[in-house]
C-alpha cells in the first residue's frame, strides 16, 4: 500500500511500471465524449478494458432535498435542470405524478399541447444524440446537419415558451400558454421537413464502412442483462424487449395515437442507433396526428380545481373567492393527499418516473426522481468490460446519458 | 421565550396550517379477488408473513419485514414475472417513527403492472443487498448508502456514489439541513487552502440567496459604487450616489436615454 501525502501523491500505475501489469486510465472527469462530469476510473490489459468503475456526482444539487423544501409548484423550474436536453420531458413527469397524487383531469387542449411538446423533445434529444454520438465517434458532418435540425425544433420551444433549454412549459394542471399564433404552421413545416432529414442522417451513416465498423456489435446488451441492469427505453428495445411506456401504460394522448414502437434484435450500439432514427420518424408521425387534433379542442388550458389550482386570471381579478384561494396557493402552496405515488413516463433517454411521498403538507416529504440515465451510467462498469479503450467513447456515447439527471 | 424549532426535521415547513386542517387521503382500494395483484399477494403470502397489501393510485403497494426482502423479491422475480425493479430508495421516518422507509419498485413488464415492495428498518440496522437479484440496485443501494446511511449487506462495492468518499453526514436525512452543515461550510475551503487557512478565508457561503451590501467584491453597488476590495461598513457608506454615476444611469422612465447628458 503506498503512502501518500502533498510530496508523494498517490501513483495509480506504480504495479503496472514495476510488473507491466494492467494500467490504471482515468477517463474524466473532463472528458469531451464523457457529456459531462464523469471520472471512469479505467483497468487496462494494453487497450482491453478489464475493470471499469464510473464515479459520478460532480454535478450534483441536491435536487431532491431541495423538492423537500420547495412548494410543488416552486419546484416545476427546478426539474428542468434534470435532462436538460430534454427538459419538457422532466417537467411533465413531474407534474404527471403530483396530477396522479391529487387526481387532476387536465383538459384535453392541455394534453394536446403536453403530448406536443412532449415529442418536440423527443425530436430535439434524439437529434442531439445522434450529433454529439456522431461527433464522438468521427462523423464530423453529421453534427452539423443534426444541430442545424435542431435548431429549428428548440425555435418551436422558444416560440411557445420562450425558452430553448429550460423550458418549464408545462404546469401542474396543464399548460400555462396557448399555442401562439401561426406555431401549428411552423410545426406542420418541421414534421414534413423531418424525415427526408433523417434520410439525409442514415445517407451518411447507414452504410457508412467506418460508421458500421465502430457501432456494430460494440456494446452488446444480452435481453437479461439489461432487464437486471434497469436498462429502460431505446437501450432496452435495442435489446428486443417489448416495452415503451407510452403503449404499455398510456399517459396523455398516446392511447389515441397512432404510432409504431421500433424493435432490434441486434442488441448492439448499431441497433440502437436505427432505433434514434426511426423514433424520430415516429415522432413526426405523432405530431402530424396531433396538428389537427388541436382544433377540435376547447380553449382551456388548466385544470379546475381551485384547491389546488388557481383559477384563470380573469376570474382571480373579478371574483373574490377565485383571489382568496389564489392568494393561499401561492403563500403557502398546495396540499396533496396523503400518500405516494409513482409515475413513470417514457423520456427520450428511458423511463422516467417521480417517486413522491405526500405527508399532506404543501411540501412534498419525500421525492425520489428515477433518472434512466443512472442506471445506463451504472451499467458502464459491466458494459465497458471486454472492450477496446477506443470503444469506450462509442459506447458512452451510445447509452446517450446526461449528467443533469445521473447526479441530480 | 424563543420559539421552539423541532431538531430532528429541520426541512421548510408551512408557516400556517388550519386548526382543523385535516389531510385528505389517496384512496387505497382492497385487492381485487383474481386480479393479477391478487396472484402476487397469494404468492408471497405463502413464503413470508405479509403486513399489508393495497392498491394504490393502480399500483399494489406490499409490506413486509426489512429481513425477507430477498425472500419477496425472488418470489417476485421468479414465479409473479417481476422482471425489473425500476427503483429503490428509502424515506427517512426517524423523526416520526424512528425508522427509514424502503421502497423496492418493481415491473412486470408482460403485464405492465407495478408492485412497490416497502419495509421498514432501525437506524444503524442493515439491510441486505437484492444485487444478487438486480443488478441495478449496484448504484440504487449506493446512492441509498451514500444519502441516507443505511448499510447494506453483501454489496460488491458499497462506498458514497454522488457526494465525495471523505464526505461527513448524508445528505437526505431530515436532520441535514438544506444549506449544509458546518463539515460542508469548510470542506472545499479545506481542500483548496488547507486546514490552516481557514481564518484567513473563512466559512463557504452556503446560501445563494445571501446579499451583503458591504461586500464591495462579490457584490456591484450600482450608483453607489466604491473601489472594487475597499472596506465597507455603515459609518462609512456613502448615503447619496456618486455624482459621475448619474450620467451613467438610465432613467426607463423617461423612455429614451438622455445621451445628451453624457457629452
Amino acid at each position: 500500500m503506498q503512502v501518500t501525502n502533498k510530496l508523494t501523491p498517490f501513483f495509480e500505475n506504480l504495479n503496472f511500471d514495476r510488473s507491466d501489469n494492467t494500467m490504471v486510465v482515468n477517463f474524466g472527469p473532463q472528458h469531451p465524449s464523457a457529456h459531462g462530469q464523469m471520472r471512469l476510473i479505467l483497468e487496462l490489459d494494453g487497450e482491453l478494458i478489464v475493470k471499469s468503475d464510473p464515479n459520478i456526482g460532480y454535478l450534483h444539487r441536491g435536487i431532491e432535498k431541495m423538492a423537500e423544501n420547495m412548494t410543488y409548484n416552486e419546484f416545476l423550474p427546478t426539474t428542468d435542470r434534470l435532462d436538460y436536453i430534454a427538459s419538457t420531458s422532466n417537467n411533465y413527469a413531474y407534474a404527471l405524478s403530483v396530477e396522479r397524487l391529487i387526481g387532476l383531469e387536465v383538459p384535453r387542449r392541455a394534453q394536446v399541447i403536453r403530448t406536443m411538446l412532449l415529442e418536440i423533445n423527443r425530436i430535439i434529444s434524439h437529434l442531439f444524440f445522434l450529433a454529439t454520438h456522431a461527433l464522438d465517434v468521427g462523423a464530423m458532418s453529421v453534427f452539423l446537419y443534426a444541430f442545424r435540425e435542431r435548431e429549428y425544433a428548440m425555435d418551436l420551444m422558444e416560440d411557445y415558451c420562450g425558452a430553448r433549454l429550460t423550458h418549464s412549459a408545462v404546469r401542474i394542471g396543464g399548460v400555462p400558454l396557448d399555442l401562439p399564433e401561426g406555431w401549428l404552421e411552423s410545426l406542420a413545416i418541421f414534421i414534413a421537413k423531418l424525415p427526408e432529414e433523417v434520410k439525409t442522417y442514415e445517407d451518411l451513416l447507414t452504410e457508412n464502412r467506418i460508421w458500421k465498423m465502430r457501432l456494430d456489435d460494440i456494446g452488446v446488451i444480452t435481453p437479461e442483462e439489461a432487464l437486471s441492469w434497469g436498462c429502460t427505453g431505446i437501450m432496452a428495445r435495442g435489446s428486443g424487449i417489448k416495452y415503451d411506456i407510452r403503449k404499455e401504460e398510456p399517459y396523455e394522448l398516446y392511447s389515441e395515437l397512432d404510432f409504431d414502437i421500433p424493435i432490434s434484435d441486434r442488441c448492439d450500439s448499431y441497433g440502437r442507433y436505427v432505433l434514434h432514427m426511426e423514433e424520430m420518424r415516429q415522432s413526426a408521425k405523432i405530431l402530424e396526428q396531433l396538428i389537427p387534433m388541436y382544433a377540435q379542442t376547447e380553449p382551456k388550458l388548466m385544470a379546475h380545481s381551485p384547491q389546488y389550482i388557481s383559477a384563470p386570471k380573469e376570474e382571480i381579478m373579478t371574483q373574490n373567492y377565485a383571489l382568496m384561494q389564489h392568494f393561499v396557493l401561492v403563500t403557502q402552496g398546495m396540499r396533496p393527499p396523503v400518500g405516494e405515488v409513482y409515475a413513470p413516463t417514457e423520456s427520450p433517454k428511458g423511463e422516467l418516473g417521480f417517486y413522491i411521498k405526500s405527508e399532506g403538507t404543501p411540501y412534498a416529504y419525500r421525492l425520489k426522481c428515477r433518472a434512466p440515465s443512472f442506471f445506463h451510467a451504472g451499467y458502464l462498469q459491466k458494459l465497458l468490460v471486454g472492450t477496446y479503450l477506443a470503444d469506450a467513447v462509442t459506447i458512452i456515447g451510445n447509452t446517450n446519458i446526461v449528467f443533469g439527471e445521473i447526479d441530480r | 421565550m424563543r420559539k421552539y424549532t423541532p431538531k430532528d426535521n429541520v426541512q421548510a415547513k408551512s408557516y400556517y396550517t388550519d386548526r382543523f386542517w385535516v389531510a385528505p387521503r389517496v384512496p387505497k382500494t382492497e385487492v381485487e379477488k383474481n386480479s393479477h395483484f391478487d396472484k402476487v399477494v397469494k404468492a408471497v403470502d405463502a413464503k413470508v408473513k405479509l403486513q399489508g397489501a393495497a392498491v394504490e393510485l393502480g399500483q399494489l403497494r406490499i409490506v413486509i419485514e426489512a429481513k425477507d426482502n430477498i425472500k419477496v423479491l425472488t418470489i417476485l422475480r421468479d414465479s409473479c414475472g417481476y422482471k425489473m425493479c425500476s427503483e429503490l430508495s428509502a424515506v427517512d421516518y426517524l423523526a416520526k417513527d424512528g425508522e427509514f422507509e424502503i421502497f423496492y419498485q418493481m415491473l412486470n413488464l408482460d403485464e405492465a403492472k407495478r408492485t412497490r415492495v416497502v419495509c421498514r428498518i432501525k437506524p444503524g440496522e442493515a439491510i441486505e443487498s437484492i444485487v444478487p437479484l438486480y443488478k441495478m440496485a449496484n448504484f440504487a443501494e449506493r446512492e441509498m448508502f451514500d444519502m441516507f446511511g443505511i448499510p447494506v449487506n453483501n454489496h460488491p462495492h458499497l462506498k458514497r456514489l454522488i457526494m465525495p468518499d471523505d464526505w461527513e453526514g448524508h445528505p437526505l436525512l431530515k436532520t441535514y439541513p438544506l444549506q449544509g452543515d458546518e463539515f460542508a461550510s469548510w470542506y472545499e475551503v479545506d481542500k483548496i487552502f488547507g486546514k490552516a487557512h481557514r481564518d484567513i478565508v473563512g466559512p463557504e457561503n452556503r446560501n445563494p440567496a445571501l446579499i451583503d451590501r458591504y461586500d464591495s467584491q462579490r457584490f456591484s453597488r450600482v450608483g453607489y459604487e466604491v473601489p472594487f476590495g475597499a472596506e465597507l461598513n455603515a459609518e462609512n457608506e456613502k448615503a447619496n450616489p456618486i455624482e459621475y454615476s448619474e450620467t451613467l444611469l438610465v432613467n426607463y422612465n423617461a423612455g429614451t436615454k438622455d445621451l445628451k447628458k453624457r457629452t
